[in-house]
């Protein structure tokens, strides 16, 4: 118990750091590299919730084709590679206060009705069959939807991109 | 382990997703930001699915990287457009429906 506290305590301040880094950074490619960070340690913390395929997908997904993805459209906009383009707008300090009274209060409100809760640790592991077992049975309609939604979202991506 | 650290974590990831959205200038950053709050989302999503011990909070969260990874896709497509209709990504420079 100890232990994972000290992982989930390391963990998260490695994402959270990288987080506000990737927000104020002022260099993009720095910036994707923060996002790298943060989804790396997402991860790593679904494994400590017993999520492992979710962390793999999260790995695979995320750190593996949308990173490559944010890389190319860096790239192909010419986005300025130095401190060239200022990256924050002028209206950065209403944005500030508008995150801050959001996080706030959420984390208020989060307080005030979960208080000292604990996880629930010793409840059934779910593995990787039973994910699919979900997906395959109750979540097969959601799941179909998802696969049609891809399609149309590829072929929307390749409509909008090409040159003609 | 408390509950609430987790959600509390997400809480965080998403308002500073929400500060990039409204602070970044850059249309590839607001994604990117963007991308920050979907897996605020998806770490409550897996918590709250241990807390009441069922996979559907898995599940959901697989859902929510693939419906992610679809949304970057025609985003960044998005982008590109306007780079090549403007030559800029400048999101303060997209401005045609001001009232």
């Amino acid at each position: 118990m100890v232990a994972q506290n000290i992982f989930f305590g390391i963990l998260s301040a490695i994402v959270v750091i990288s987080a506000v880094r990737m927000v104020t950074t002022r260099n993009i490619v720095h910036a994707a590299l923060y996002l790298v960070a943060v989804l790396a340690g997402l991860g790593a913390l679904y494994v400590l919730l017993t999520a492992e395929f979710v962390a793999t997908t999260q790995v695979l997904v995320y750190i593996g084709a949308v990173m490559v993805l944010f890389l190319f459209g860096i790239m192909l906009t010419k986005a300025p590679l130095g401190n060239v383009m200022e990256m924050t707008g002028k209206q950065w300090p209403i944005a500030a206060v508008v995150a801050v009274l959001m996080g706030g209060v959420t984390i208020y409100s989060l307080l005030n009705h979960f208080g000292s809760e604990r996880l629930v640790t010793d409840g059934p592991i779910y593995r990787t069959a039973d994910v699919s077992d979900e997906v395959f049975s109750t979540y097969i309609v959601p799941f179909e939807a998802i696969s049609v939604l891809l399609l149309a979202a590829l072929i929307g991506a390749i409509v909008l991109a090409r040159k003609d | 382990m408390l509950l609430n650290q987790f959600l509390m974590l997400g809480a965080v990831l998403f308002a500073v997703g929400v500060y990039g959205v409204l602070a970044r200038r850059n249309g590839v950053m607001v994604l990117m930001s963007i991308e920050l709050m979907l897996n605020a989302v998806n770490i409550n999503l897996v918590v709250f699915g241990v807390q009441h011990g069922v996979v559907s909070g898995q599940v959901f969260a697989l859902f929510v990287i693939a419906v992610a990874a679809a949304e970057v896709g025609v985003g960044l497509a998005i982008v590109l457009l306007l780079y090549r209709n403007r030559t800029s990504i400048d999101v303060e420079d997209f401005d045609l429906m001001r009232g």
